[in-house]
């Protein structure tokens, strides 16, 4: 096992509401090599976006952050503002949700591709513009040099995710974060992205989170899964070890609720009954016991810890594992 | 049917990636015709002193409100001094007061708006709060306070008119700006490690730009006619030098036997608003590379 390019230690996010503080990322840890992918995988609101954020160093002002984010050796968390904005693009990078909002509406394509590669790689104009039409041909923009003088409305949504992977790759990072980068696209584009982002990280070396509610995401393009449930990691796995054995009841719930090709139609989708819990009233036991069909009394009083009682490199939390 | 309309589709999409053209848009008569009086009355405001036109302060007593003749072509005012040159020279205040002061409000109003929009906090609290204070301040008390202690000249009338503007330009920037802040572009700009000054600059400045662009022609055309008010209560310009507001208040007098007199500069005053409020729309719909709205 390599040293770890990114751990997160023990890191937790608080953001105050008018209904008291929202925990919203509830001491998680993660480790990741480089040239490794981590996929994160939970429902709507249990604190991926947060934790991505976390790790960015770019929390809401009023978001309070406890904990370390070892970046090469570096506590993120620690550094001065000057210090963390030269790691950005040449080290850390980001690609969001929405390539509608994500890319400014009023620059052409090329300003925004060039004059991120100017600032932090010193290329002159025209280098800088030569770099960015080979860039955009390597996420599969057809007619580039065209493409560099359109704005972002003149393309599509796939095109626009693949100008933003551009973005973000144009500075070589050593880690992308991939905040459900398909979430907002075609259900045909998503697999395009998903393999374009797999191809530029082998060739790239890079280490790469990739954020998303779909087990079926990560499922292929992943070394370890990790799943997120109320702002704290209930499951994290080699990804053959999790499919094949998942351990959290929360996991097989989520796997469960994905639609099946072979079953017949009008099949019920097995979906998670009720909602998460109320992320200002934290509960005494294991978050998920409200939801679960093993919970017993046990579950409702005390949380279970991450661990890997078996010692076969899967960790999770849970009182009954499957 | 529908296979058909997917096949157009696609050629469409084809050939604009390989030549993409600006689709062109017609400018119409009415924003040639804007263009050509803007330019008319800014070169006559420029040139007044060399044109081949007769003083506009020599009085002329056998010619009171003589009417246009060859060498009168507007004909005289009261004072019989000729109307035609009156109105170039009355262009030169209306068009410098009009054009300078919204710039006062478009630089101090948008800066003070885009920063506190971005950097929030008690910044912000402060701006907000000093812009309201200007808000509730009448503004005729104030170009009074101003014409009486520092005494009436163009640079005055111009800073009076241009500080009662800020307000309105903080407001628009500052909106503009809180709702752009939020969007994910914002976001991403300082991920990929942009400093402060440069999302403000190059991120924000950009979509910030087209709404105070359209607002500052706007003010230009509000700006004209403050100015008109105020020289037509006599807290303009000081006589006998010539403007479209005063000319209005003198013809005032002779309403009932020469009415042309107040008409003329109301109308060039009148045109030349249109004209840059048309300018001012044609300009925003040419810039704005977005499809329609956001």
């Amino acid at each position: 096992m390599d040293t770890a390019l990114l751990s997160v230690e023990a890191v937790s996010v608080v953001l105050p509401t008018p209904r008291g503080p929202l925990k919203a990322v509830d001491a998680v840890d993660l480790s990741l090599a480089p040239g490794r992918t981590l996929g994160v995988v939970g429902e709507s609101g249990c604190g991926k976006t947060m934790l991505s954020r976390a790790i960015l160093q770019l929390l809401p002002k009023r978001a309070k952050l406890d904990g370390r984010v070892m970046f090469n050796g570096r506590d993120l968390a620690a550094l001065q503002p000057e210090a963390l904005r030269r790691l950005r693009g040449p080290e850390l990078a980001v690609v969001f949700q929405d390539p509608m909002t994500s890319l400014n509406p009023v620059l052409t394509i090329g300003t925004q591709l060039v004059e991120t590669m100017q600032a932090h790689l010193g290329l002159d104009s025209a280098a800088a513009a030569k770099r960015g039409a080979e860039l955009l041909a390597e996420v599969g923009i057809p007619a580039p040099e065209q493409r560099l003088r359109q704005y972002p409305h003149q393309l599509s949504g796939g095109m626009r995710q693949r100008v933003a992977i551009a973005i973000a790759l144009s500075c070589e990072p050593k880690l992308l974060i991939a905040d459900e980068p398909t979430t907002a696209l075609d259900v045909t584009v998503q697999a395009q992205i998903l393999d374009l982002l797999a191809r530029e990280q082998r060739r790239r070396h890079m280490a790469m989170i990739i954020i998303t509610h779909d087990l079926g995401v990560v499922a292929g393009r992943t070394d370890e899964v990790a799943v997120m449930y109320a702002g704290r990691v209930v499951e994290r796995a080699p990804t053959p070890q999790l499919f094949a054995h998942m351990r959290m009841p929360y996991t097989e719930a989520l796997l469960a609720a994905i639609p099946k090709l072979d079953a017949p139609p009008h099949t019920t989708l097995p979906a998670i009954a009720g909602r998460p819990p109320d992320p200002t009233r934290p509960l005494p036991g294991c978050s998920f016991a409200p939801r679960c069909r093993y919970a017993d009394d046990r579950c409702q009083g005390a949380k279970p810890p991450l661990a890997d009682p078996e010692r076969a490199g899967a960790l999770y939390a849970c009182w009954h594992p499957l | 049917m529908a296979v058909r309309e997917v096949a157009a589709l696609d050629v469409g999409v084809d050939t604009s990636a390989v030549t993409p053209v600006r689709r062109q848009r017609r400018l119409g008569g009415l924003f040639v015709a804007s263009v050509i009086w803007i330019a008319l009355v800014g070169l006559g405001a420029i040139f007044a002193g060399l044109l081949p036109i007769p003083s506009p302060t020599e009085m002329d007593m056998l010619g009171k409100r003589a009417l246009p003749s060859a060498e009168h072509w507007l004909g005289n005012d009261v004072l019989g001094r000729d109307v035609f040159s009156r109105l170039i020279y009355g262009g030169r205040i209306s068009l410098t007061v009009g054009l300078l002061a919204p710039v006062i409000g478009v630089t101090v109003g948008g800066a003070l708006g885009m920063l506190a929009g971005y950097f929030r906090g008690r910044f912000e609290t402060i701006v907000t709060g000093g812009v309201d204070v200007l808000l509730a301040f009448p503004p005729l008390v104030f170009a009074l306070a101003v014409t009486a202690y520092l005494g009436q000249s163009i640079l005055n009338i111009t800073l009076v008119i241009g500080i009662l503007g800020i307000p309105a330009f903080t407001r628009v920037a500052r909106a503009v700006t809180l709702s752009l802040s939020e969007r994910e572009f914002v976001t991403a700009a300082r991920a990929l490690g942009a400093t402060h000054s440069r999302i403000l600059l190059r991120e924000l400045l950009p979509n910030v730009a087209l709404p105070l662009v359209a607002f500052f022609l706007l003010g230009v055309a509000v700006t004209i006619v403050v100015e008109g008010a105020l020289s037509f209560l006599g807290l303009g310009v000081p006589p006998p030098a010539p403007s479209w507001g005063s000319m209005i208040g003198e013809g005032r007098e002779s309403l009932d036997i020469a009415p042309w007199l107040a008409f003329l500069p109301a109308i060039f005053m009148f045109l030349t608003v249109l004209a840059f409020n048309v300018i001012g729309d044609t300009l925003r719909a040419l810039t704005d590379p977005r499809p329609g709205a956001l």
